[in-house]
Formats: C-alpha cells, structure tokens, sequence
C-alpha cells in the first residue's frame, strides 16, 4: 500500500473540513456597527462578503495552473464539484426528513429531474436548437403562475379533497405546459439562425450568452423539479409518513423508467434511453459550484432560522399540537417538500454539466440512497453535518479509497462498497446521533437569545 | 341554562354535537353554552367523551352531527389551525409540547400565524424580518414571564418537570392569542401543592388575559375550587348541569362516578 497516498488523502480530507469550518466562521462573523458620515453601518456584512470570496479564491487559485502545475488536479477538482452538489441534494432531504420529519426516498428522482432537463436545454442550445431552454423556461414559468392561481382560488375552499384540488393543479399544469410547446414550436426558428451548429457554433453559444443559458437552465430546472415536487407531493404527503417513504420510492423508480426509455417512450431521443446522454457541454467550473451549494446553504438556513423554520421543525415534533397552534400542517409540509427539491434539481443541473454525460443508471433509485446516508451519517437536522459528511464521504469513498484500492489492482475498488458500510456501522455505533449530531459551525448556529434580567416585566400581557 | 339574553350572543354554542367511531357513540347530542369570561368545567368518568368534545371543537375530528359556534360563526368544517386563529387555544391531557426543542422556541412556534413577515423577508433577511422577529421573541419571553418560566428558557422542552412542561402547554396556548382557552386536564399527575399552584394560576391567566376558559378536569379538588359551572358527562351524554354545589349533591353524578349504592345511600 502507498502511504503516501494515503496521508495525502487524508490531509486533503482534514483540509477540506477545515475550509469548511473557516467558511462557516467567516459568514457567521458579527461586528460592532460603526457610524460613518452620521449613518451606522454594520461592517460584518462586508467582512462576510470579502470572506466568501476569499474562500471562494482559495479553492479557484488551487485549481489554477501556472507553469503546468496546479496544487489540486482534474480528479480533486471533480471531488469537489461531485461534493457541492452531493452537498445540495443532501441538504435539500435533510430540509424534508432531518427538519421536517418527512422519510423521502424520492430525493434522487429530483436530482435526476434537474440533471436531465438542464443538459438538455443546453445540449440542444449548442446544437443549434432553442426548444429547449425556450419550453422549459416557458413553462415553468406559466405552471408557476398557474399553480399559484389555482392555489390562491382554492383557499377559500374548506376541506377540499386532497385528490379534486390535485386534478385541478395536474391539468393547470398540463395545459400551461401545452401552451409552452406550442409556443416552443413558434419562437424557436427565429432564434436558431444564431445558434450555429453544432461544428460551427454560433455568437449566441458560445462566451458571455452561454453563460446565461448556462445560468438559466439550472434555475429553470431547479424549479421545474419543484414543480413536479408540488404535483406529486400534493396528494402523497396527506399519507403517515412510512407510506410517504414507500410512494417517494415509487417515484424514484418511475423516474428511473422513463429516463431509460426518454427515446421510445417520451419524445427526447437525444437523451438516447439507456444508453446514457453523451455531449452534454462542460460548463460547471468551480465558480458555479461553489455560487449555487453557497446559495443554497444560506437560503436554507435563512428559512430554518425563521418563524417559517420554526413551523417546519414542529410539523416534525407533534402534528396535532402544530396544527392546534394555528400552524398548516398540509402546507406546511409540502412546502419543505418542494424547497428541498428545488435544492436537489439545481444540484443535479450543476452535477450534468461537470460530468457531460448522464447514464440512467447513476439515478438508479439504490444510488438515491446516497444524500440518506449522509444526512444520518452527518446528524438530523444539522446542516453542519449534512455539509461536511457530504465532502468527507465523497473524499472518502470517491477520492481516498477508489485511488489506494486503485493502486492495488484495477478491481480493487469495488472493495469500497466493502470498507465504507464498515466504516459507517462502525461510526453509528460510537455516534448514535450522527458524526455531529446537533452541532452546528459558524453561521449556521441557531441564536441563542440571552436572557432577560428577571423581574423586569412581571405581569406584562400581550396586545 | 340557555341564555336568552338577546345583546349578549354567547361565545362558544355547542348544540347537538354527535360523534360517532364507527358503531360507538363517543360523545351524542352534546350541547353548550359559554358566556364571555366565564370559567366552565367538563367532568365526568374516564372514557365519557369530554376529549372528544374538545377534538371535535377544535377540529382535530369532524363532527358526525351538530355545530359548534364560535362568535357567531359555525366552525364545523374549519381545519384545525384554522379554528386556532379564529381565537381558540388549548392544552392536552397527555402533554405535547414540541419536545427536542427549547421552551422559547416552543411559544414562539405558536406565533407563527402572527409572524408579519414573508419567508421571501426571511429568505433576503430584511428590517421586517429582523424586527418582527425580534418582536415575536419580546412577546414570547413576556409569556414566560407571566408563567414564571424565563429561566428555562433555553431548555430543551422534554428535560424540564412536569409541573414546568404544564406550564410552557398554557403559555404556548397562551400565545396563539386566545379568547377561549380549552384546558384538557391540567391538573393530571401533579401533587397536591402544584395543584395549589395551578389553580392560583388559571385564575391569574384568566384575569390577565380576559379569557374565557373551558376545563376538562378529574380532581374534584380542582373544579370544585375554581368553576363556575359545571356540565357533567357520562358515556357520551350530558346527565347534570350547574354550578358545583347543584353537582356535589346530584344523585346521577354520584352514581356516574361512585356506583349506584352510593347514590342510594347519599
């Protein structure tokens, strides 16, 4: 065995666990207001900032070459990008099971929802076809505004079956989807023209613009996982959760079978069924990455700190006393359901277009167990944990163990699916609770509020 | 018993509640009638219906019969939280507070309808974000103060006593900004001293808050002491109403709660 590709590993696994530490820190930085020019300015804001730029820096310079040489190669740089991503997906199931108590196995086929339709918007922009990106962006946008027509028009209903509500949302959608296709079918031709083809691309496929579509094709599929997370969730979320468990697999199965039949049985044969979808461009750089797993880290835990997150987290505790204290559990519910897999569809968009190539069997609903060992492995409802066990685990499995075993014989690797169950019997044993179990870094820590001098406000009611 | 008092619309008119779990009557032909600010018991017998009732007021079960008018307006159909904001609160007879959580954030929960802020607000942590929630933690420590609870504040709910995890109950249900606070036996399992304590409590919470507060409640000690009427139920049905010298020497109350000999022998 090599030792010194073990200990490299290994740092490199302490290293990356220390970067995060530091990020969190630096975000979670708070300083005395100062006052400049009459007006009191919070610095800690601008620290926070110039902090996840620097760490964004770090990592950016690392991955640069000069003379030839980069600190960190091609294969550490795809750890990273496979652990943002890893790290979305996860946080997004932790947000449904870790704080709100829903068991979803589904998780994987949102991934996959937000992999296939990003690649596809952009496989086709560079193969001079806007179709893509021109009905996906449509009709998420259109079944967006129609589900919240709808919605709003169904709040003054009381006690509506789960099931007529779900029919009037499913055929919104339908129809706002039709309306984008056909619109597809009528923009499209004008924009092709500046494309290009595929041989020779076009001024709008390459540079700045494809950036843009770069940029609005994870958000366009992020929110299109959601979507369907709305329309499914609806009326499987009214199920105890075991059920829950039992019908998000289904669904995980479901999407598995249409993405290995997208050339026979729905209409993309450029997604080539089983076969696996080849030519995706590589437009994922670190940038990217690290923007969206930033965004996605903040927005969760801006929800979790709030009242909303307070909702969310009692829906878990006790159903009847939420529900008793005003709180929507039905909505409340579908509502993490959904955030968690936009967060799981913009992963699977940023993971397509570092890997340029999507094979059905990387969704396969046995890898979607993946995100559920890691957000136990890392602590229920702590985001700390599902972050870092998301980077350990994929440095682990994917960086230490593939290259040692790699070193020993080609086969060797498959020994890993041997050594890291171990590991992780072995980690539930000594940590019931998850390897952080409630702690949480930096910024994510919950505001602890001090208490007040007793005696101050004896008697007082409220308005 | 029903008031016929025209400029006075009662606050909560409970009329022909029925309850049926298959082929048992839970709770049949149930009616009520509470006036603002006044403190109304429910006794009667284990497996009587009195939880019932509180479940189908507060819309966890839908009645199979009957209405339930709160302010006027029929709640039947309401989901649960909904009730909850049209201004009724309430505790359980099995404690259910939000358990792995802090006592703060278990009152605060219960602000949430309240909140005033979008989770958009939450999202960009805004001045409206910080500032409601800063008002909602004022008002939640408030509560605690009134409930003598502000030094477990940063407890998690299920480490506390159970005299305590009663009281976070009454000052969560507290925060929902009731006007009718449904208790479902407050006095389960606690000594006679805290019982002490618990009546002192309910009358100091009734008068602060101006409720009008509904009791389930066994020990006679309790109810007794601090209920202006009393309506008593047994297998589903109402068999005495009054005030607690009327039920003390009612002869079927005796029976419901001591056998028929007693009730021959009183």
């Amino acid at each position: 065995m090599d030792v010194t590709t073990m200990i490299l590993s290994l740092v490199k696994i302490v290293a990356v666990i220390a970067y995060l530490y530091g990020l969190f820190w630096v975000l979670g930085v708070k300083l005395k207001k100062i006052e400049i020019a009459g007006k009191l300015l919070d610095p800690s804001i601008a620290v926070n900032i110039i902090g996840a730029v620097v760490a964004f820096g770090i990592i950016q310079l690392a991955l640069t070459e000069f003379n030839g040489v980069s600190i960190l190669n091609d294969f550490d740089s795809g750890l990273l990008y496979q652990a943002c991503t890893m790290t979305m997906v996860a946080l997004g199931l932790n947000l449904i099971y870790g704080f709100n108590g829903q068991f979803s196995l589904g998780q994987w086929g949102f991934y996959g929802i937000g992999a296939y339709a990003a690649a596809d918007v952009t496989y086709r922009w560079v193969n001079g076809d806007s179709r893509g990106l021109v009905v996906l962006g449509l009709g998420v946008i259109l079944g967006g505004l129609v589900i919240l027509l709808i919605g709003k028009f169904l709040s003054n209903l009381r006690r509506m079956p789960v099931l007529s509500s779900f029919t009037l949302y499913l055929i919104g959608s339908i129809f706002a989807g039709a309306v984008a296709v056909y619109a597809g079918k009528l923009v499209a031709p004008g924009l092709d023209p500046l494309l290009g083809t595929s041989l020779s691309l076009g001024p709008l496929a390459q540079g700045l613009p494809m950036q843009i579509v770069f940029f609005l094709a994870i958000i366009f599929a992020g929110i299109f996982a959601a979507e369907v997370s709305f329309l499914f969730g609806l009326p499987v979320l009214s199920l105890g959760s075991d059920y829950f468990g039992i019908a998000t697999l289904g669904f995980s199965i479901v999407i598995y079978t249409l993405m290995v039949n997208s050339d026979t049985i729905l209409p993309f044969p450029e997604m080539k069924g089983g076969r696996g979808m080849i030519g995706i461009p590589k437009l994922t750089t670190w940038f990217w990455a690290f923007l969206f797993m930033l965004l996605v880290i903040i927005v969760m835990r801006n929800i979790i700190r709030s009242s909303t997150g307070r909702s969310i987290l009692s829906v878990r505790e006790d159903e009847i006393a939420a529900r008793s204290m005003g709180i929507d559990v039905a909505g409340t519910k579908l509502m993490s359901f959904v955030i968690g897999s936009l967060f799981a569809g913009i992963g699977g968009a940023v993971y397509a277009h570092y890997i340029g190539f999507l094979s059905p069997k990387a969704f396969d609903f046995l890898v979607g167990f993946n995100p559920l060992i890691i957000i136990v492995f890392g602590g229920l409802g702590s985001m700390t944990g599902t972050v870092t066990a998301a980077f350990g685990w994929i440095f682990f499995l994917e960086g230490m163990l593939r290259e040692i075993l790699g070193k020993i014989s080609p086969e060797a690797p498959s020994w890993r699916y041997v050594l890291y169950p171990l590991t992780l019997l072995l980690l539930m044993l000594v940590r019931p609770k998850g390897l952080l179990g409630e702690v949480e870094w930096g910024f994510l820590k919950s505001k602890i509020v001090s208490l007040r001098k007793s005696g101050t406000k004896e008697g007082v009611k409220p308005a | 018993m029903n008031n016929t008092n025209v400029e006075q619309t009662p606050l909560l008119q409970v009329e022909g509640l029925t309850k049926l779990f298959g082929g048992l009557r839970a709770v049949n032909d149930f009616n009520l009638t509470i006036n603002q600010g006044e403190l109304v018991g429910l006794i009667g017998p284990n497996g009587a219906g009195k939880t019932t009732v509180f479940n189908q007021i507060t819309g966890i079960y839908l009645p199979t019969k009957g209405s339930v008018k709160f302010n006027g307006i029929n709640l039947v159909g309401f989901e649960p939280h909904e009730i909850t904001r049209t201004g009724i609160g309430r505790t359980f007879q099995n404690i259910r507070l939000f358990s792995n959580l802090t006592v703060l954030d278990n009152v605060r929960i219960a602000f949430h309808p309240q909140a005033g802020y979008s989770m958009f607000d939450s999202i960009v942590s805004n001045k409206n974000f910080s500032q409601k929630e800063h008002e909602i933690t004022e008002k939640a420590q408030d509560l605690l103060d009134v409930m003598k609870l502000s030094r477990f504040q940063n407890e998690i709910a299920r480490n506390l006593p159970y005299g305590e995890q009663r009281r976070v109950e009454i000052a969560r249900a507290l925060a929902c900004q009731p006007q009718l606070l449904l208790l479902d036996e407050p006095a389960a399992g606690m000594n006679p001293k805290e019982i002490m304590q618990l009546m002192d409590m309910i009358r100091f919470v009734r008068e602060n808050f101006k409720l009008t507060i509904l009791l389930i409640e066994h020990q006679m000690r309790v109810v007794m002491g601090i209920c202006e009427y009393i309506t008593v139920m047994d297998f589903g049905e109402v068999i005495a109403r009054g005030n607690p010298k009327e039920i003390q020497l009612n002869p079927k109350v005796i029976e419901a709660y001591l056998g028929k000999g007693a009730a021959n022998a009183a």
